[in-house]
């Protein structure tokens, strides 16, 4: 019987933890949006994490976007010869890119790539007690570190999936009209009659967009929310990888029945 | 404040990103076509539109002169009602024949206008008399089989 009851207290009590933490991250989120106004007063500061979290990230989203259109040329060339509808393969390439590659595959490199680096950053400077330090000094981390981190995340991550789409076009084209041969005109004409701005182009921008912000809010709050330890600073790292992954691909759902599902 | 390298390539950075965002808009979407800057209105009744789609195109010879507009179910006649825009650049004789086709054997439909010798021109409101619905495969394939079957015994 005692088994029992310690089970429960055990399974209560990390229930509990889970929703206390999630309320401090949305109490964070406020914050961080309240101290926003001080980081755009500063744009030294936002430049330097764009730098930081998009122009490092340009050469690995340059070239898996590369990779991925020259794959999609294949398989899809592959599939739609089958059907004598080879001309339609710009439109499989662009739509595929722009509404869902795009913005999930970007996005999950981005997490990978820039959004461990800002938890590492953050969970280190608590680490080593510069958060607490510049408290001291009356000033506020939120405002001068974590501000800047998460903006810098939300302003690069639409443009690395832009480019990202760019590049796998690009990569689609080089296989499919420059290798294989499929008519030029065809493939963009089609492209162009079937994919629509403002429901394809604008609503991958509007997911990668939502994309950024989650990511880059996983990031600093897990780096800021870190066990000041090495260990801890390690699992905070891997914490915010396989949430914000998983974030990316269950935003990506929702945000998909709600702009194709109708 | 002095200009930085940092500068430098967050710059190059934030204009190769609004190149690719300008390049998926005009060169992937389509922004920049077939968005007509003046358009009027005709209506046709058609007794079946098929696969027909709002924003589906419109052509006379080939060339997208309009985009369909609006599709609605008239519960008088039961037809649909198609509402079309037309390019206010060009007119149509009052006898022009409206029929669904089909783009290729798979492609998406749209509504073909065949011009007649009527001198006088369709206004903007105006309805089009002559319409010619959709081929439905399926009662294509029955009307074929039905010909066939009774037709049968006289050949024999």
């Amino acid at each position: 019987m005692a088994k029992v009851q310690d089970l429960l207290i055990g399974l209560g009590a990390r229930v509990t933890d889970r929703i206390w933490r999630l309320g401090f991250a949305m109490r964070f989120f406020v914050m961080l949006l309240v101290y926003s106004g001080q980081t755009f007063a500063r744009p030294r500061l936002l430049m330097r994490e764009i730098w930081f979290s998009g122009v490092l990230s340009l050469i690995i989203i340059l070239v898996s976007g590369l990779f991925v259109g020259l794959v999609l040329g294949l398989q899809g060339y592959d599939t739609l010869q089958r059907y004598g509808s080879a001309d339609a393969l710009g439109v499989l390439v662009a739509l595929s890119l722009v509404r869902e590659l795009g913005p999930v595959v970007a996005g999950l490199l981005f997490a990978s790539r820039a959004g461990s680096a800002l938890t590492a950053e953050i969970g280190l400077m608590k680490t080593t007690e510069q958060l607490k330090a510049m408290d001291m000094m009356a000033v506020n981390p939120l405002a001068r570190v974590v501000a800047p981190r998460f903006w810098g995340g939300v302003i690069s991550m639409p443009l690395l999936a832009a480019l990202f789409s760019m590049m796998g076009v690009f990569g689609g084209y080089l296989i499919g009209v420059v290798f294989i041969g499929v008519d030029e005109g065809a493939f963009w004409s089609q492209m162009q009659s079937s994919v629509d701005f403002f429901e394809d182009v604008l609503d991958g921008i509007i997911k990668s967009f939502v994309f950024g912000v989650a990511v880059s809010l996983i990031a600093v709050f897990e780096g800021y929310d870190s066990v000041p330890t090495a260990e801890g600073v390690s699992r905070a790292i891997t914490r915010t990888v396989v949430t914000s992954s998983l974030a990316i691909l269950a935003l990506d759902f929702v945000l998909t029945s709600f702009m194709f599902g109708s | 404040m002095n200009r930085t390298m940092l500068d430098l390539w967050v710059g190059f950075f934030v204009a190769i990103g609004i190149g690719a965002l300008i390049f998926l808009a005009l060169k992937v979407g389509n922004l920049s076509g077939a968005n007509f800057a003046e358009t009027y209105v005709l209506q046709a009744k058609f007794d079946n539109i098929g696969g027909l789609k709002v924003r589906g195109p419109v052509k006379s010879a080939g060339v997208v002169v309009g985009r369909v507009a609006n599709i609605h179910f008239d519960s008088t006649t039961y037809e649909a009602v198609v509402t079309m825009n037309l390019d206010t650049r060009y007119h149509f004789p009052k006898d022009t024949f409206a029929s669904i086709l089909t783009s290729g054997l798979l492609g998406e439909q749209y509504i073909g206008l065949d011009v007649g010798g009527d001198e006088k021109m369709l206004k903007a409101g105006d309805v089009i008399a002559k319409t010619q619905s959709a081929v439905v495969l399926e009662k294509l394939i029955s009307q074929f089989l039905f010909n066939k079957a009774s037709e049968g015994p006289e050949t024999k």
